[in-house]
């Protein structure tokens, strides 16, 4: 059986790499095209996520915070792929993909209010080219589809991308997403980390396949299965994706190997129940950030000054996003009713009526 | 005027918006070459298109995803499935996502989707086509429902719910599709979504329905007014979400009797509702306890047992004689 690969083949089907975890260059014919300030930049979003990352989980666990899907682990998969897109390309995330909206325009202070379960969190800027975490698992596979079919009708030349988990890829919306962006020839991205485990259960307790990237036989496009914890790997597929479905030559999957050091959220979830220290310590030496930071040091790019620079702009940063947030007045359930319809309808006039009389006690 | 068939006023419908507005499009399965399994789209894909008429791989989730994809970057999609009995793959679509995108996205986005689809009993269909689902629809937060119940409402009101801004379900029943023809005018129209239809006056007790019971409810008020004389008000409400309660409430302080008739089971739903809701409004002026003539709380049955199943003109006229002697 032949895979399409929208990039190149590597041996025995290993995941692409670009940089090893050394941090040395082991493809240096696929090194995406960056400048020095570029590169620092990917840095720079990385360890910034890594300590906003650090600072919900401790806000959440102070109660703070509401739902929250700790990200350590995967900023490459989020952050190299957000990067090599352009902010018109849109996003279509799942709840753990709260950086690659921010980094795309979302501000912060929103994403703490969506994370308290305030409707200011849902209200997206106008040019900000994102939809709210997907929440039934899969849905966004087939949404995506339609954002890129709008595209594609207008001319224009813009991807849809979406991310999903490895336990996504067993919905029938999975399926039939990549099915329909098939057969319509469609610019859109499947972004599956596969980050082993769904909540508990095992990649392999998920699916009999050998791994993700082959399901894109089954509705035939491209797919490319990555390392996951290198942001130039993840960088390069996904900008090679985006050409494919500008270019008018369809969807990509992409498959990017990854892990989640934390719980699945931080609502009781308990790693040690389903997972080894071992595994942990064998993935954190894969770590995205030490990778990139080794290979920055050694092209003299990145510093211990830098990185502390970056450690207190993230500090600061997310007091400030707090703050703003704390600063929103609380939602009302008549923001909520007038939010259901363009033209409320007689009976949620009345229950309106109803609710302001309570809200102006 | 031409004398249409209510599928062909569908038809109609959908061409006058497909010409007026580039941003509506129309797909299913089946829909473009073949023109859809009851001929609603006949002829569309030949006059606009492939890309505004066309059909989908065999998946009702996908549809409903793409519909959903497609609203929020500024398309009008017409998405149709097949039959209604199979609306719970799409629904997801519909009541997790189309709905919610308003609120969701805090306002920045609204998913103007119309999910058309035929459904009702009474025509022999396998199973899990016939199935009224619309109770469920009407409890779904954010969606509007129609029905019509004759070819010249249904052009107007599917017009209507097209440049609808909100998710809207138009249930097409199939009985109706080529029972019989009506004079529908050319070019746009629209009904207003939200507005019943008094289809005939009465002043003795009031039958609320809508969609294929509209036709048994008549014969059934033709027979009760020769048997004993009691005139009969048949409100049509053409759209059960939103509900135009007032036009209920108005014309039972005038009958002070009311049966809803209505084809899917007896148990919560669009009957139930209707009574509440005249309970919270009207009840002191009621003379009789108002009731439901609807089928029983069974699955949809086979194709032999339907017509009993199926609520019937002589249940109209003893549901209305039980209000009328009370």
């Amino acid at each position: 059986m032949s895979v399409t690969t929208a990039v190149e083949q590597t041996e025995n089907n290993a995941p692409l790499q670009i940089l090893a975890p050394d941090g040395t260059v082991v493809r240096p014919d696929l090194m995406p095209k960056l400048s020095d300030d570029e590169l620092r930049e990917l840095m720079r979003k990385m360890v910034f996520t890594r300590v906003w990352d650090q600072r919900a989980i401790s806000l959440n666990r102070q109660g703070r915070l509401g739902f929250y899907a700790p990200v350590a682990g995967q900023e490459a998969s989020m952050i190299g792929s957000e990067a090599a897109l352009s902010k018109e390309d849109f996003i279509l995330p799942s709840y753990r993909d709260i950086p690659q909206m921010v980094w795309h325009g979302f501000p912060m202070h929103k994403a703490f209010l969506y994370s308290r379960g305030h409707i200011e969190g849902g209200r997206i800027p106008e040019g900000v080219n994102v939809l709210m975490p997907q929440i039934i698992i899969a849905a966004q596979c087939t949404q995506a589809t339609g954002v890129a079919m709008g595209y594609k009708l207008r001319g224009e030349k813009r991807v849809a991308i979406n991310y999903f988990g490895d336990g996504a890829t067993s919905q029938g919306d999975f399926y039939e997403g990549m099915n329909y962006a098939g057969v319509y020839k469609l610019p859109v991205i499947f972004f599956s980390q596969n980050n082993g485990y769904a909540i508990s259960l095992p990649f392999e307790k998920q699916t009999a396949s050998e791994n993700i990237a082959v399901k894109a036989v089954s509705a035939g496009i491209a797919s490319e299965r990555i390392d996951g914890m290198d942001i130039l790997a993840v960088y390069y597929a996904v900008q090679k994706a985006k050409e494919r479905g500008v270019n008018g030559e369809g969807a990509t999957l992409i498959e990017a190997l990854t892990y989640r050091y934390g719980p699945h959220t931080m609502a009781g979830d308990d790693p040690t129940r389903y997972r080894t220290g071992e595994e942990q310590s064998e993935w954190e030496l894969r770590d995205p950030l030490i990778r990139f930071r080794k290979f920055l040091e050694s092209k003299g790019l990145w510093s211990e000054k830098d990185e502390e620079a970056v450690i207190e702009e993230a500090k600061a940063a997310v007091a400030d996003a707090i703050k703003k947030a704390d600063e929103t007045p609380k939602m009302k359930v008549t923001e909520l009713i007038d939010v259901m319809f363009e033209t409320l309808p007689p009976a949620l006039e009345e229950q309106k009526a109803e609710f302001l009389a309570k809200e102006s006690k | 005027m031409a004398q249409m068939t209510m599928v062909q006023a569908i038809t109609d419908a959908m061409r006058v918006e497909l010409k007026r507005d580039e941003t509506v499009l129309v797909f299913g399965e089946d829909v473009g070459k073949n023109g859809g399994v009851f001929r609603a789209t006949e002829g569309l894909q030949a006059e606009f298109g492939e890309q505004r008429v066309f059909d989908t791989p065999l998946a009702e989730s996908g549809i409903g995803g793409l519909a959903v994809g497609l609203s929020i970057n500024g398309f009008r999609p017409v998405a149709e499935i097949q039959f209604f009995g199979f609306v719970f793959e799409t629904f997801d679509a519909i009541a997790s996502q189309a709905t919610r995108m308003r609120y969701r996205s805090g306002g920045r986005f609204s998913s103007p989707v119309t999910f058309r689809s035929p459904f009702g009993g009474g025509v022999k269909t396998p199973e899990l086509h016939a199935d009224s689902l619309e109770g469920l629809m009407m409890q779904t937060p954010g969606l509007k429902v129609v029905i019509p119940s004759n070819p010249y409402d249904a052009k107007g009101l599917l017009i209507s719910a097209i440049r609808d801004n909100d998710p809207v379900v138009f249930l097409e029943h199939m009985k109706l599709y080529r029972s019989f023809r009506q004079e529908v005018p050319e070019g746009e129209y629209t009904i207003p979504l939200g507005k019943a239809n008094v289809v005939k006056e009465g002043s003795d007790v009031t039958i609320i329905t809508y969609g294929a019971m509209v036709h048994t409810s008549l014969k059934a008020a033709e027979e009760i007014e020769k048997a004993r004389g009691a005139k009969v008000e048949v409100i049509d409400l053409r759209t059960i979400s939103p509900l135009d309660i007032d036009t209920i409430v108005a014309s039972v302080k005038k009958t002070n009797r009311a049966i809803v008739v209505q084809e899917a089971q007896k148990t919560s739903g669009v009957a139930a509702e209707i009574i509440t809701q005249i309970n919270e409004r009207a009840i002191l002026h009621l003379e009789a306890p108002v009731l439901r003539i609807t089928a029983p709380d069974t699955v949809y049955p086979f194709a032999q047992a339907e017509d009993i199943w199926l609520p019937d003109v002589k249940r109209v006229v003893d549901g209305l004689t039980q209000v009328l002697d009370f």
